[in-house]
């Protein structure tokens, strides 16, 4: 039984995971970019809440819809400060993930320098008994986590295959150039994209917070890295994949936790990232695409 | 690339020679000759206020972070400028040079004069042993996986550090060497083995060798449908690099005096490439100015440090926005052209009054 609430724990944090690699990976899979201020995008969306929550004491549900705005606000106003010059012109790949990582690197200091660096904690978000489902008992955090992401995950998927906006984004991530031709504003696709991303990122931070009750400017960092390596590991640019690849991350982790071992828990994370990336580079989802001369 | 001059350090011949008969100079110096008594004059100008303590502690520290900074700069340009493969883990490398040089030199017995040279040594060759261990499998893989997964094993060997029995764990290392206590003796070794890393740079980037590599950047399919080992320039830039990364940390272990594994976590290894970048991608004159603006730049800034890392971002973005190949791009400052640039300058103000004769 141990064994199996491991697993379940293991899935709670998983599907946050999954989460955020849902955005890496939908802006990976129309503008190629690893997007490395997306993990920064949590912290800002739990910095968002807090605020709201706390200091302001408003409601949950405002603070749940003000920390989505403002996430994918923020999400969309990087990608157009930073990112669009060089995606219009071309750039080499290089410059762009130099740029991401400055944005994440300004991100982090900002938030540092208006709220310090000691952590905040965060008040119980989801108080109430553990939820027991055939004799497991779950925690109500972890039952909650769970079904929020599932949720939202089939909803995107939904989006993406079922909508004129979802067919935009498939066609951009196709090939841009001819996207453009067929009259697609590609502009707007970008910029949904990550809107949805960064809002995706906004709930994980949420869920995150209410595991984990402490925020800090650097909560995204390690935080943005796995949820990466989840999405590398389902294969960059498919949405069932990052689901996958952040249930698997998440259950590697608790394992090697209750196995003792929660020293080590980033290197066997990012130990298996690079199995699969030795082994598998485009992934357990992905396709791969062989290089044209 | 064509021909391009350093600022000092070494010289092929070159335009040198060319720029010297335009002027009608008739002494022809060997280059090396003239840049060798500058890098040599440019140590004495540090090396003997230091020695006779008229500047203190606080300074001559800088003077050898600006060397250790400059190691790590041209040794990430390397690969990062030259080979264009982007490294984000090159802290690790560093982490690693640093707790082999120290725990060599504070239990190999042998005497400190002996025991320091040797511990670098042994720091850069573990450096590079790891090198070829992760270079082998990461270069199979290009680009933005290459970074991620250079981050990968930057991070796992953080937290193997962390960890292992002999390394203090996440407490630290008090590092004791002699040497630290030297500061004159220090920078000596600082600023040769900076100066040194320079000339073999520069000397490899010019030579066949480095060439292939500049291809490799430029189009790998290419290059290797010319006929260049790919795998091998690859792996060797990799492992020289790494070897330099891991010589500077033995050399900021004794300079620091405590070691933990904190510092050398992804912000180090991101603030060694903004450095690179700054300067400019694939110029080695670019990364010695950078790393020691940039050195210099924070301890200026001491009454504004909480403001470092934001200004740091925002520059960096700005630069790639703007300038994506860095300030000086793929050009290298020229002694030459230095000098051309001078003369012309004062033969043209001192022609101007004849000039101003002749119209009238």
């Amino acid at each position: 039984m141990n064994f199996l609430s491991q697993i379940v724990n293991g899935l709670g944090i998983g599907s946050i995971y999954a989460l955020v690699a849902l955005g890496y990976s939908m802006v990976y899979g129309i503008v190629q970019l690893i997007n490395f201020a997306h993990g920064d995008i949590i912290m800002v969306g739990a910095y968002v809440t807090y605020l709201v929550l706390v200091v302001g004491g408003a409601p949950l549900w405002l603070a749940v819809i003000a920390s989505i705005a403002f996430c994918a606000l923020a999400g969309v106003l990087i990608e157009r400060l930073a990112y669009q010059r060089l995606l219009h012109k071309g750039a080499p790949r290089i410059s762009l993930l130099i740029t991401a990582i400055g944005v994440s690197i300004f991100l982090e200091n900002l938030f540092q320098l208006l709220f310090t660096s000691s952590a905040k904690s965060m008040p119980n978000l989801f108080p109430g008994s553990p939820v027991s489902l055939g004799g497991l008992k779950i925690s109500r955090v972890t039952a909650i986590t769970l079904a929020t992401s599932i949720t939202l995950m089939i909803l995107l998927q939904l989006l993406v295959n079922k909508t004129k906006m979802g067919k935009a984004m498939r066609a951009t991530s196709e090939d841009t150039g001819a996207a453009k031709l067929m009259g697609i504003g590609t502009d707007r696709v970008v910029a949904f994209t990550f809107a949805i991303g960064s809002g995706l990122a906004a709930v994980g931070a949420i869920l995150y917070c209410s595991a984990y009750p402490l925020i800090n400017p650097y909560m995204g960092n390690l935080l943005g890295l796995k949820a990466f390596v989840a999405a590398v590991l389902g294969g960059i640019g498919s949405i069932p994949g990052a689901m996958f690849g952040g249930f698997l991350i998440g259950i590697a982790e608790s394992l090697t936790k209750a196995a003792g071992g929660s020293q080590i828990t980033d290197a066997v994370v990012f130990g298996i990232l690079i199995l699969i990336l030795l082994f598998r580079p485009e992934g357990l989802f992905g396709h791969n695409v062989p290089e044209k001369v | 690339m064509k021909n391009r001059m350093s600022t000092s350090h070494d010289s092929p011949e070159g335009q040198g020679g060319k720029a010297d008969r335009i002027q009608g100079q008739t002494v022809q110096w060997p280059q090396w000759i003239r840049n060798f008594l500058l890098v040599l004059l440019l140590y004495a100008v540090f090396e003997i206020p230091i020695a006779n303590k008229d500047i203190n502690r606080y300074y001559s520290g800088i003077l050898i972070m600006i060397c250790i900074n400059i190691i790590l700069t041209v040794s990430l340009n390397l690969v990062s400028g030259f080979l264009g493969q982007l490294v984000l883990g090159h802290a690790g490398f560093m982490s690693v040079g640093a707790y082999t040089a120290a725990l060599f030199s504070m239990n190999s017995g042998l005497p400190e004069n002996a025991a320091f040279p040797l511990g670098l040594l042994a720091g850069g060759l573990v450096a590079a042993l790891f090198g070829v261990i992760i270079g082998i499998p990461a270069l199979r893989l290009h680009g933005d996986y290459l970074a991620i997964i250079t981050l990968g094993f930057g991070e796992i060997i953080r937290v193997l550090i962390l960890a292992m029995p002999f390394t203090g764990g996440a407490r630290g290392l008090t590092v004791k060497t002699m040497i630290s206590r030297h500061p004159d003796a220090f920078f000596s070794w600082s600023f040769g083995l900076a100066a040194l890393t320079v000339f073999t740079a520069y000397t490899f980037i010019h030579s066949r060798h480095g060439r292939a590599v500049i291809a490799i950047r430029e189009d790998e399919i290419a290059a290797e449908a010319s006929g260049i080992n790919t795998t091998y320039y690859k792996l060797i830039t990799f492992v020289f690099s790494a070897f330099l990364a891991g010589i500077a940390g033995g050399l900021y272990a004794s300079h620091v005096g405590a070691l933990t594994p904190v510092k050398f976590d992804f912000n180090y290894s991101t603030e060694i490439l903004v450095m690179v970048v700054l300067g400019g991608m694939a110029s080695i004159t670019g990364s010695i100015i950078s790393a020691s603006v940039l050195t210099i730049l924070p301890e200026l800034l001491r009454d504004f440090s909480a403001y470092r890392m934001l200004v740091y971002s925002i520059i960096l973005i700005i630069v790639m926005l703007f300038r994506p190949s860095g300030l000086m791009g793929e050009r290298e400052f020229s002694m030459n052209r230095f000098v051309g640039f001078l003369r012309t300058f004062f033969s043209r103000s001192r022609r101007k009054p004849d000039s101003s004769r002749g119209d009238a």
